[in-house]
């Protein structure tokens, strides 16, 4: 009890500071400096629509390397931390009627929607990350509802490999054309898709590199779920 | 005290609580993943710019039309940062869990003698 209350008293304390430090703070106050000039010059740098698209993936693509990266090593600690000899599910019982037949039929949907997600992340919300989320959900429905689903190891981790060194490699075309590392050659040197901005077909190599993180993103989120649901046999270690 | 502000100082505290209070792993957990939001939320407020959209270019926005696209890309990474750590941390929960049979921290303390 005194430890409650001990905590409150210093919750009480930071929150007090907090709000003293951001009270100096107005809201909703023009302070862009940076931003000013990504939305004045997104257009014609990158030709993609959507400004924070063109920040994550083209102004600050090494910075997006080292994220895919940063999750790359997460699903690979996973997988270490969580390794045994045997593996099994131990789920005795398949999911309810309404589980097993949703998972079935919304699964092509689900993933037709997480491809969209990440094809269409120069032009609308959203991009390689929460498209690929989204289609390990569908795999994580399948999951849930069948005790014997495992998915298809052998495509699903060169599938990984595959979007990560594919990432590295358009980053290293971009220095042998442009003179510095994930330098945007489908649009500044090939000038592809200048008469659509705004289209599906514009924005140079970002909707490639998209399409590449979003695979990456739905194999390794579904490799991170495969290894957390099963379990290790009994008395097995 | 803005709204915005507000909500967010009050997800960290709510997280902070819970880090500090709960005995369970997995509630510590939740407490920072509520943390986490708390920090993305100020973030992203911070950013706002009153009257503005979203800063996708598309017909009749126009770039002085739009707020602040960086604190929403750097939001967008540490979200990922934060499902990363979220699934390390988790898997070092089950390993807790399959070695002491419990996930109360003091009780896995007093077992470690």
């Amino acid at each position: 009890m005194v430890k409650r209350i001990l905590a409150i008293v210093f919750i009480l304390i930071i929150g007090l500071w907090m709000a003293k430090g951001l009270d100096q703070v107005s809201f909703g106050e023009d302070r862009m400096l940076v931003g000013k000039y990504y939305l004045e010059h997104v257009k014609e740098d990158t030709g993609a629509v959507n400004a924070v698209t063109a920040v994550v993936v083209n102004y600050r693509g090494f910075d997006t390397l080292g994220e895919v990266t940063v999750l790359f090593i997460a699903s690979t600690g996973v997988a270490a931390l969580l390794w045994r000899k045997r593996r099994e599910r131990t789920a005795k019982t398949d999911g309810s009627v309404v589980l097993t037949t949703g998972a079935k039929l919304l699964l092509p949907f689900v993933m037709l929607f997480g491809s969209y997600i990440f094809i269409h992340g120069h032009l609308t919300p959203g991009g390689g990350f929460p498209g690929g989320a989204t289609i390990a959900t569908a795999f994580l429905f399948l999951y849930l509802a069948f005790t014997v689903y495992e998915i298809d190891h052998k495509l699903f981790e060169p599938l990984e490999g595959i979007a990560g060194v594919g990432y590295v490699t358009l980053g290293l075309i971009g220095l042998a054309i442009g003179g510095y590392f994930l330098f945007d050659w489908i649009w500044q040197s090939w000038g592809l898709g200048k008469e659509n901005i705004g289209r599906l077909f514009s924005a140079g190599f970002i909707p490639i590199i998209y399409i590449l993180i979003g695979l990456k993103v739905g194999t390794e989120l579904t490799g991170i779920i495969d290894n957390m649901v099963k379990e290790p046999e009994e008395g097995g270690q | 005290m803005n709204p915005y502000y507000f909500a967010s100082i009050a997800l960290i505290l709510i997280g902070l609580y819970a880090i500090l209070v709960k005995r369970n792993v997995l509630k510590m957990l939740v407490g920072l993943s509520i943390m986490e939001t708390g920090v993305n939320l100020l973030l992203i407020s911070v950013g706002y710019v009153s009257g503005k959209s979203a800063p996708i270019l598309s017909e009749g926005i126009t770039p002085d039309k739009a707020v602040d696209p960086i604190p929403q890309a750097l939001v967008l990474t540490a979200i990922v940062i934060g499902v990363a750590t979220t699934a390390m941390a988790l898997s070092v929960v089950i390993n807790l869990y399959e070695k002491y049979k419990t996930l109360n921290v003091e009780e896995i303390r007093r077992l470690r003698g």
